[in-house]
């Protein structure tokens, strides 16, 4: 009943936010909907005992991502009046689209495979059973090699939203060792024949 | 109690609210962004979700890479957002024409 209860109650938080981030006129606000989202599904992981993901997703997502987001949102001038042309215009369209993949999800839910009896039996772990220990235990054994291809990954975009963003333009003084290293003797030093003056 | 279904079902309301987000926000970049954020929360649910049920680690170590991937994709996202700013001062999906698509 507890868990019911429980269920509900992040299921109605996820789902008015995640309605609120598609609809409503300001991007901030979006983006501050979006992160109770993140809450509300952390909230519902941890109902389903994957603490440790539940933990990472608001660190890394409430944390970083979103934050992230908040920068560029403030940091742009942007013009919502244009941006929200053609909303009343898609959204029948929109809505035809999503009831319609809904209908084709529910389709397969609604098969064999999924029913009461088949998913009912929920696999009970002993009390001392830790959720970080056990998915640690399949990444760094079982899924190593995926794991370190992500590492190399996160590099790659570091990298590269460094690369996209930067600016060429110096702004300071600091001299350039390429110029320096490549400098010739003839460019710095000039030998001039001087006629020796006669004194008094 | 709670079932699978209970899960998978509100992964499934979640994903076609971001696809109709998608439909909606089409000029706006950084909701069109937001909407992928949504979408792939969506198939975490699902994931957990199985592996709960399933009783297999195995889900949420691809809800890992998943959020290991949305992150950069994220960041990637936003900075070519930066600099299409910059160069254009609009947002604007439609002013995105150069290659006249």
């Amino acid at each position: 009943m507890f868990e019911q209860v429980v269920f509900y109650t992040f299921a109605a938080v996820l789902t008015l936010a995640a309605g609120m981030v598609i609809t409503v006129r300001n991007p901030v606000h979006a983006a501050l909907f979006l992160v109770l989202a993140f809450f509300a599904s952390s909230g519902l992981w941890l109902l389903l005992e994957a603490e440790f993901l539940a933990i990472a997703l608001v660190l890394v997502y409430v944390g970083a991502v979103m934050v992230l987001f908040l920068f560029v949102v403030m940091m742009l001038d942007i013009n919502l009046t244009v941006l929200r042309e053609g909303f009343a215009r898609y959204l029948p369209i929109a809505g035809i689209a999503a009831v319609l993949m809904f209908v084709a999800v529910g389709s397969v839910l609604t098969q064999e495979k999924f029913t009461l009896a088949k998913t009912a039996a929920e696999v009970a772990h002993p009390a001392d059973y830790n959720n970080t220990r056990e998915l640690g235990l399949a990444l760094y054994t079982q899924y190593v090699w995926p794991f370190e291809i992500a590492a190399v990954l996160l590099l790659v975009a570091i990298i590269a939203a460094i690369a996209l963003t930067l600016r060429h333009t110096r702004q300071t003084k600091a001299p350039k060792p390429e110029k320096q290293v490549a400098v010739r003797r003839e460019d710095r030093v000039r030998l001039v024949k001087v006629e020796a003056e006669r004194q008094g | 109690m709670l079932t699978l279904t209970h899960f998978l079902t509100l992964g499934a309301v979640l994903f076609c609210l971001s696809v109709a987000g998608i439909f909606i926000n089409r000029k706006n970049v950084i909701v069109l962004l937001m909407c992928i954020e949504l979408m792939l929360l969506a198939v975490n649910m699902n994931f957990i979700a199985f592996s709960h049920f399933n009783g297999d680690v195995a889900g949420q170590v691809f809800v890992f890479f998943i959020l290991t991937v949305a992150a950069a994709e994220a960041a990637i996202g936003l900075a070519i957002l930066v600099v299409l700013f910059r160069n254009r001062s609009s947002i604007n999906v439609e002013d995105l024409d150069a290659m006249k698509g």
